[in-house]
C-alpha cells in the first residue's frame, strides 16, 4: 500500500508532462475537448473529496460550480473584468455558501443528506430561474469575456487560456492531494470508515466533515470560473440536478476515492459526449444507460479497478 | 388576508396536499422497507401523467386514463425492481444512484416522445365548472382531488393495518432480518412495494394533469416537493408522510398567496426550520 501511494504521484507528474505537450500536436477541435477535460476534471475532483474520501454523496455539487461561473459572469455584466478579482470572489462566495449550506446539510447523514443536498441544489437552480434582474433568468447571462491577467498574451488565443486553465488544475491537484495526505485529510477518511469510532477517538468528526464540504465547494467553484471563462456563457442548467448528476457520473466512471480517476471520468464522458453529440441529440439518454451501467458493473470506476487489479497482482507475488 | 380567501387558500392547501401525499407515500414506503430514496419518483409522477394523456385521448375516458396510467408505472416499478435494483442487494447508496440514472433516462425519453411544450389533462367532464364559497369561485375538481386523495389515503392506511401483506410491510419496515428470518421472502415484497409506489405517483400525475399539467423540468419539480414532505413528516411512516403533505401543501400555496414571485423559499424555510429543530422529521424515527 505504502509503496503504492509513493508511486502515484510520479504517474500524476508523467500525466501533467503529457499535458504539457499535448496541445502542440492537437488540433483546436482537440484542444478545446481537452480544456473542457481539464475543467470537469478539477469539478470531478473536488467531488471526489466529499464522495471518496468523506464518504458524504452530494447531489448538489453543481451548485458551487454554477454559483462560481455565475459570480464571474455577474461582475462581467458590471464591467468588472479584473481576472484576480474575479478568481477570488468566484471561488469565496461558493465558500461563503458551503459554509452556511452545510450548517443545514450536515446536521442529518444518510439518506436525508442526500434529500436535502437536492432539495437546496433545486432551490438555487430555481433563484437562478426567477431571479432575472440579476441572472437574467433562462436566457442566462453571455458575452463573457476570457480574461485578462496583464500578461502579454490574448487568453482568447486557445494555447494560452489552455495553459492557464492546466497551471490552476495542476496546483488543484497538488493541494487537494497534499489536503488528502494531511494528517486533517487522514481523519476525514477515518470519519468515512466509522464515524463513531473516529469520535471515541476525540476527532471533531463534524468539523472534519465541515471543511471537507467547505473545500469541496470552493474547488468546485474554481471550475465553474473557468468554465464559465471557456464558455463564455452560463444559464440555470449549470446549476440543475442533471449537472451534479454528470458530475457523479465522472467520480463513478474514474473511480472514487483515487482523486485522479474522476479527471479520467471526466475525460472519457466529455469526449463520449462529442462523440455521441454529433450523431444524435440523445446524448442525455445515452448518459442516463451509462449511468445505470456504471453503477450496476463498474462501480469501482476504470481507475479504481485497475488500482485493485494491481493490488491483487502484488498479494499473489 | 380576507376570509373568503383564507377558505379558499385552505382548500387549495388540502388538494395541493393529497396530491403530493400520492407521492410521499411511496417515497416513504419504499425507503422503509428498501432502505433507499427513490430520485426516480418524480419521474413516475411525469411518466404516469403523459401515459395518462395518451389514454384518455384514445379512449375519451378519464378514469380509463387513470387506471391504465396506474398500471403501466406499476408494471415499470416491478421491471426495475427485478431486472435492476435487486442486482443490488443490499448495496442502498448504488440503488439511490441507480434511481438517478433512470432518472436521466426518463427525463429524455419523455422530452423524445412529448416535445418539450406543456402539455394539459383534461378534466372528466363531471368534475368541470366551480361553485360559489363565500363569494369567490372554487373549482369543483379540486373537492375531486381531495376526494380521491382522501380515499387513497384510507384505503392505504387499511391497508397496511389489517391485511396481512400490510402488516408484513410495516414489520419489513422494523426489522427486515426479523422478517426474513421467520421465513417471509422479503424480496418479493420489494417489487410490490416498487410497484405500488409507481402506481401511487401515476394516478397522482393523472389526477394532478388537468391543474398542473405535464412538462419537460415537471420531474424535479415535483420530486423536490415530495422530499421536502418527508424530510418535514419523517420517513418510513404513512403518518409522517400524510401530515408532512398538508403541510407542504399549506406552505406552498400560502406561499404563493402572499409572496407570488418567490413561494417556493416558503417550502424551503420550514425545511430548514425542521432540519434545525428536529433533524429526523416531526413523525420520523429518530436516526440510529
Amino acid at each position: 500500500m505504502h509503496r503504492m501511494l509513493t508511486k502515484y504521484p510520479i504517474w500524476g507528474g508523467l500525466l501533467l508532462l503529457a499535458l504539457f505537450i499535448l496541445p502542440l500536436l492537437l488540433s483546436p477541435y482537440g484542444l478545446s475537448l481537452l480544456t473542457q477535460v481539464l475543467i470537469f476534471g478539477l469539478f470531478a475532483m473536488s467531488l471526489d473529496l466529499l464522495m471518496g474520501y468523506t464518504g458524504l454523496v452530494s447531489f448538489n455539487h453543481a451548485t458551487y460550480f454554477g454559483v462560481g461561473a455565475y459570480t464571474v459572469a455577474i461582475l462581467a455584466g458590471l464591467g468588472l473584468n479584473n481576472f484576480w478579482l474575479s478568481l477570488v470572489l468566484g471561488i469565496s462566495i461558493p465558500v461563503l455558501l458551503a459554509l452556511l449550506l452545510g450548517l443545514l446539510v450536515l446536521r442529518s447523514s444518510g439518506p436525508y443528506f442526500l434529500m436535502i443536498t437536492l432539495a437546496f441544489g433545486q432551490m438555487i437552480f430555481a433563484l437562478a430561474w426567477r431571479w432575472r434582474t440579476i441572472t437574467g433568468g433562462d436566457d442566462g447571462l453571455a458575452g463573457i469575456p476570457r480574461p485578462d491577467l496583464g500578461l502579454p498574451m490574448s487568453m482568447w488565443k486557445a494555447q494560452n487560456f489552455y495553459y492557464l486553465v492546466l497551471v490552476f488544475f495542476a496546483f488543484a491537484c497538488l493541494i487537494l492531494w497534499k489536503f488528502i495526505h494531511s494528517r486533517l485529510g487522514k481523519a476525514i477518511v477515518g470519519v468515512r470508515e466509522s464515524e463513531t469510532r473516529m469520535q471515541a477517538l476525540g476527532h471533531n468528526t463534524w468539523g472534519l466533515k465541515y471543511l471537507s464540504y467547505i473545500v469541496a465547494g470552493g474547488f468546485a467553484g474554481l471550475a465553474g470560473v473557468f468554465y464559465v471563462y471557456f464558455n463564455g456563457f452560463i444559464s440555470p442548467q449549470e446549476l440543475n440536478w442533471t449537472m451534479s448528476g454528470q458530475v457523479i457520473l465522472m467520480v463513478i466512471i474514474g473511480g472514487a476515492g483515487t482523486l485522479f480517476g474522476p479527471v479520467v471520468g471526466a475525460g472519457m464522458i466529455i469526449i463520449l459526449q462529442n462523440l455521441i453529440s454529433s450523431h444524435t441529440e440523445r446524448w442525455p439518454i445515452s448518459m442516463g444507460i451509462i449511468f445505470i451501467l456504471c453503477v450496476m458493473y463498474l462501480r469501482d470506476g476504470v481507475v479504481g479497478s485497475a488500482l485493485k487489479l494491481r493490488k491483487k497482482g502484488r498479494g499473489n507475488l | 388576508m380576507e376570509l373568503s380567501e383564507i377558505v379558499i387558500q385552505t382548500l387549495n392547501g388540502i388538494s395541493y396536499g393529497l396530491l403530493l401525499f400520492l407521492l410521499a407515500a411511496g417515497l416513504s414506503l419504499i425507503f422503509g422497507l428498501m432502505g433507499i430514496i427513490n430520485l426516480a419518483h418524480g419521474s413516475y409522477y411525469t411518466l404516469g401523467a403523459y401515459v395518462g394523456l395518451v389514454i384518455i385521448q384514445m379512449t375519451g375516458n378519464f378514469f380509463v386514463g387513470l387506471m391504465g396510467a396506474a398500471v403501466v408505472l406499476a408494471l415499470l416499478g416491478i421491471v426495475m425492481e427485478r431486472f435492476f435494483f435487486r442486482k443490488l442487494y443490499k448495496r442502498e447508496l448504488d440503488q439511490v444512484l441507480l434511481t438517478f440514472g433512470f432518472a436521466y433516462l426518463f427525463m429524455d425519453i419523455n422530452k423524445w416522445i412529448w416535445g418539450g411544450v406543456p402539455r394539459s389533462l383534461p378534466k372528466p367532464t363531471f368534475l368541470e365548472g366551480s361553485i360559489s364559497i363565500l363569494g369567490e369561485a372554487f373549482p369543483i375538481y379540486r373537492f375531486g382531488i381531495i376526494v380521491i386523495g382522501l380515499g387513497i389515503a384510507v384505503l392505504l392506511w387499511l391497508f397496511l393495518e389489517k391485511t396481512r401483506t400490510g402488516v408484513i410491510i410495516r414489520a419489513g419496515v422494523d426489522d427486515k432480518e426479523m422478517v426474513s428470518g421467520l421465513g417471509i421472502n422479503i424480496k418479493l415484497y420489494f417489487s410490490g412495494i416498487f410497484a405500488l409506489g409507481a402506481f401511487l405517483a401515476a394516478i397522482g400525475g393523472v389526477i394532478g394533469g388537468p391543474i398542473i399539467g405535464a412538462y419537460p423540468g415537471l420531474d424535479f419539480e415535483i420530486l423536490v416537493l415530495a422530499l421536502a414532505v418527508v424530510v418535514v413528516g419523517g420517513l418510513g411512516t404513512l403518518k409522517g408522510a400524510f401530515w408532512g403533505s398538508l403541510l407542504i401543501g399549506f406552505a406552498e400555496t400560502f406561499g404563493k398567496a402572499i409572496f407570488p414571485d418567490f413561494a417556493m423559499f416558503t417550502i424551503y424555510v420550514t425545511m430548514a426550520l425542521i432540519l434545525i429543530f428536529k433533524p429526523s422529521g416531526l413523525l420520523g424515527k429518530e436516526e440510529s
